[in-house]
C-alpha cells in the first residue's frame, strides 16, 4: 500500500520528527519498501523560504514552544526559557546545523574505560565500537557529501578562518584545515557548490548544505512509502496489554488529536522532546514512563562543554563574509588528562551576524566594555569550542507539571550543572582559544559563555545492560521490542565531535536492522 | 534619516523656540521631545516628553556607541509610548531620577558625566525596569537595518550572489 496511509493501517512504522535522525530513517526505511508515517511537529520550508536575516529566520524556524531550566549553567540565567536553538521544521536542525561532520574518535566509543572513573560523572562505553560503525559512517559521508571524504575537495577559507589558521600554525597546532563538512565544495548530488553567503545557520539558500528537508525527505516521498505529516505534534505514545506499543496519538495542524496505528515507533524528537514524550506516555502499566524500566529516561542529558572566543584586531576581517564554519583546529580532540581533565574538545570557526553578537557576546552585558567590542565588529574574529562534557545522572530533562504548552501537556524542564571536567576544559580551551587570536595581533579577546544548546545528547542513553541505559545497540528500546530511539538522545556518551554524521550513520544502521527485523518476522 | 516624526508645518526655528532644554542632549516642549541638534522630533502621546528623553539618554548610556546618531536610539525606545507601556516606564524613570536626587543631582537628564550616570544604572541593574530597558535594546538596537552598516555589517548577501566572488577571502595584513 502507498502513501498516503490510514490512520488504522497498522502495518506501518511510525518515525516521530524528521531531523538527521528521523528524516534520514524515514528515507532510509523507505528506500528498503518499509512503510513510514513520518509526524513532525513543524512545517516545511526549504531554500526559496529560508531568510537570511537572523531574528526573522530565528522566529521562522526555532522551536519555541515553552520549556524551563534550572542548574547552575549560564544558560538558565541567560536564556531562561531557551535551552536549546534548535528548529521545529521538516528537516529538524538540519536546516540549521553548521555542516561540521566528523567521526567519533575511536577511544571515545569507550569512555569510561578509556578514562577511568570520573567522580560525579556517569561514564558507560558504548555497546559498539568502531570498527562496527565504520561501514556506516562510510555510507553517512557519501549520503552528505562530505569535503575531504570520497575524494571531494576542503572548502576554500574564508577571512575568519585564515586568521584562525595563521594563528593556528604560530601556535603549532598540526591538524588545520578547513574542516569534514556536508556543504558542498563543488556541486554535487544536484545540489549547487558553496557561494560563501554566510548564514549557514538560518536555512542554506542555495542547498549547498545537505538537510534533509531537501535530501532524504523528499526522496522518501518519492518511493511512495514515506508519509510525512507536517504540523503533527504527538502527545503520547500507546501501547496494548502485552506492553507492546500500538500507535501514537498527535495533534494535527488543526489542533484536532488524531491517532495513527503503527507496527513499531521510533522517537526521533531531540533529546528533550524524545524523553518528554516518553514520559507523557506513562500509563498505569508504566507509571514512570515508556521504556524507563531503568529510571534513565530523561538522565545523562549532555549538551557537549561549549564555549566561544572573540578576538579583535587592528584591521577588518569581516568575519561574516563566507561559510560559518570555516575551519578546524583538531589537535587539542586527544585525550590527554596531562592538561587537567579527561577527553578533548575541537576549536572551529564561528560567525555571528551583528543582531546576534549583541545577543551572544556577553549575555547582559551593556556599558562600554560590551559597547566598545560591537564597535570593533568588522574587525572581530570568531571560534567555537565544542568538547566532551561528562554524563551526569541529575543532568536531566523531567515533566513540568506547573507549565504547559498549547497542548495541555506538561513541558520539559531541562535541568544541567556543569560537572569539574567540563569547566576545566572550557577554562582550557579559552586560554588556548585567545592564544590562537593573541599570535596573530589581537587586541582584545572575549571568552563568551555558552549559547542555548544545539548539541543535545543522551537522555535516551544506549547501554549493554537494561539497568544502565534505556536503548540497546540498535535504539530499540530495552523494556519494549517495538519502540525505538534514532536521535542523539541515545548517545551514551558525546565525544568531542558535532555529533550530526554520528546521528545519521546510527539511523542508516537502524533502518538496516529495522528491515531486516521486519523480513525475519521479528517485528 | 534627519526627523523621525516631524511637527507638522513647524520650522526648525519654532520648534527650538517652543521648547526648553532637557539635559545637554535634548529640548522637550509640549507633547514632544527633539533633539538639541533639531535634526529629529518625536511626538509622544503616552510618556511625559521629559519621560521619553531621560529614556533615550538611558538607553543610550546603556549601550553608548558614539558613532551611533540619537536617532537610532529614539527608533529602539519609541515603542513604550503607549498608554499600556507608560506607567511602568513612568514610575522606572521616576526611580531612576530619585536615585540621581539621593546622588544630589537635579534628575538624571541633569547629569553631565556619562559615568555618573551609569553609576545610578548600576544600582538599579537587577531591576525589572532596567533589565525591560536593556533587554529591549538588544533587538531595538541592534537588529535595525540601518544600524548595521554603521558597523560594517552587511546583512545578507544572497541577492548578490554571496561573496564567493565579492571578498569572502579578500583578507591582506595576515
Amino acid at each position: 500500500m502507498a502513501a498516503p496511509f490510514d490512520h488504522n493501517d497498522d502495518s506501518v512504522i511510525v518515525v516521530i520528527g524528521t531531523g538527521a535522525g528521523g528524516g534520514v530513517l524515514s528515507n532510509e526505511l523507505a528506500q528498503r519498501g518499509v512503510s513510514v508515517v513520518a509526524l513532525e511537529a513543524g512545517g516545511r520550508y526549504l531554500p526559496e523560504d529560508y531568510v537570511n536575516d537572523e531574528w526573522e529566520s530565528f522566529g521562522q524556524l526555532a522551536w519555541l514552544d515553552p520549556r524551563t531550566t534550572s542548574g547552575d549553567w549560564r544558560v538558565a540565567r541567560d536564556f531562561s526559557g531557551l535551552p536549546a536553538w534548535i528548529v521545529k521544521a521538516v528537516g529538524g536542525t538540519t536546516t540549521h546545523w553548521a555542516g561540521a561532520s566528523l567521526r567519533f574518535q575511536d577511544h571515545e566509543w569507550k569512555a569510561a574505560t578509556t578514562y577511568g572513573p570520573v567522580q560525579g560523572a556517569n561514564l558507560l562505553d558504548w555497546p559498539i565500537d568502531a570498527a562496527e560503525m565504520a561501514p556506516w559512517y562510510d555510507k553517512a559521508e557519501k549520503k552528505l557529501g562530505v569535503t575531504r571524504t570520497n575524494g571531494i575537495p576542503g572548502l576554500p577559507g574564508c577571512n575568519n578562518y585564515k586568521v584562525f589558521e595563521a594563528g593556528a600554525k604560530a601556535l603549532g597546532y598540526k591538524e588545520v584545515h578547513t574542516g569534514r563538512m556536508a556543504i558542498n565544495s563543488q556541486e554535487n548530488d544536484g545540489r549547487y557548490a558553496c557561494q560563501q553567503t554566510g548564514f549557514c545557520f538560518q536555512g542554506c539558500k542555495w542547498g549547498a548544505k545537505w538537510s534533509a528537508a531537501y535530501t532524504d525527505i523528499p526522496r522518501g516521498e518519492a518511493t511512495g512509502n514515506l508519509e510525512v505529516r507536517e504540523r503533527a505534534h504527538v502527545a503520547r505514545i500507546l501501547h496494548d496489554d502485552s506492553g507492546k506499543v500500538t500507535g501514537v496519538e498527535y495533534f494535527d495542524k488543526d489542533g484536532n488529536l488524531q491517532m495513527q496505528k503503527a507496527r513499531a515507533v521510533c522517537v526521533a524528537g531531540n533529546s528533550f522532546e524524545s524523553p518528554r514524550l516518553l514520559l507523557n506516555s506513562a500509563s498505569s502499566m508504566f507509571p514512570d514512563g515508556l521504556a524507563n524500566s531503568s529510571g534513565q529516561v530523561g538522565r545523562n542529558y549532555m549538551r557537549h562543554m561549549t564555549g566561544s572566543v572573540y578576538g579583535v584586531f587592528d584591521k577588518p576581517v569581516k568575519m561574516w563574509r563566507g561559510t560559518t564554519m570555516a575551519g578546524i583546529i583538531q589537535d587539542e580532540s586527544r585525550h590527554d588528562p596531562s592538561r587537567g581533565f579527561v577527553g578533548g574538545y575541537e576549536l572551529e570557526t564561528l560567525a555571528l551576524g551583528l543582531p546576534f553578537m549583541a545577543a551572544f557576546l556577553d549575555p547582559g552585558g551593556w556599558g562600554r566594555e560590551f559597547t566598545t567590542a560591537l564597535d570593533s565588529y568588522e574587525n572581530m574574529a570568531g571560534m567555537w569550542i565544542v568538547g566532551e562534557d561528562m554524563p551526569q545522572e541529575t543532568n536531566r530533562v523531567t515533566l513540568n507539571h506547573d507549565v504547559k504548552d498549547q497542548y495541555g501537556l506538561p513541558v520539559a524542564n531541562v535541568h544541567f550543572d556543569d560537572h569539574p571536567n567540563d569547566i576545566a576544559m572550557r577554562n582550557h580551551a579559552y586560554a588556548r582559544g585567545a592564544a590562537v587570536y593573541d599570535a596573530v595581533g589581537a587586541t582584545r579577546t572575549f571568552p563568551t559563555p555558552p549559547y542555548p544548546s544545539t548539541h543535545n545528547l543522551g537522555t535516551n542513553r544506549m547501554s549493554e545492560n537494561p539497568r544502565d541505559g534505556v536503548v540497546n545497540k540498535w535504539g530499540q528500546t530495552h523494556d519494549i521490542p517495538n519502540l525505538f530511539v534514532s536521535d542523539g538522545s541515545q548517545f551514551t556518551t558525546g565525544a568531542a565531535e558535532n555529533p550530526t554524521l554520528t546521528i545519521v550513520a546510527l539511523a542508516i544502521r537502524q533502518a538496516d536492522h529495522i528491515a531486516g527485523e521486519l523480513s525475519r518476522g521479528n517485528l | 534619516m534627519t526627523q523621525t516624526i516631524a511637527r507638522k508645518g513647524m520650522t526648525r526655528r519654532e520648534l527650538l523656540a517652543r521648547s526648553m532644554a532637557a539635559g545637554a542632549s535634548f529640548v522637550v516642549g509640549a507633547g514632544f521631545v527633539a533633539g538639541a541638534n533639531g535634526a529629529w522630533a518625536l511626538e509622544t502621546q503616552a510618556l511625559r516628553p521629559e519621560t521619553m528623553a531621560t529614556l533615550i539618554q538611558m538607553a543610550r548610556d546603556i549601550y553608548p556607541h558614539d558613532h551611533v546618531a540619537d536617532e537610532y536610539y529614539v527608533i529602539a525606545v519609541k515603542g513604550y509610548d503607549t498608554p499600556e507601556a507608560a506607567p511602568a516606564i513612568e514610575a522606572g524613570i521616576a526611580g531612576l531620577n530619585a536615585a540621581a536626587q539621593g546622588r544630589g543631582h537635579t534628575d538624571y537628564l541633569s547629569i553631565g558625566w556619562e559615568r555618573d550616570r551609569v553609576d545610578i544604572l548600576r544600582s538599579i541593574e537587577q531591576s525589572a525596569f532596567f533589565q525591560q530597558i536593556r533587554g529591549g535594546l538588544v533587538t531595538g538596537l541592534y537588529n535595525q537595518k540601518a544600524v548595521w552598516p554603521l558597523f560594517g555589517y552587511e546583512g545578507e548577501s544572497y541577492s548578490k550572489g554571496g561573496y564567493i566572488d565579492r571578498g569572502f577571502d579578500d583578507i591582506t595584513w595576515l
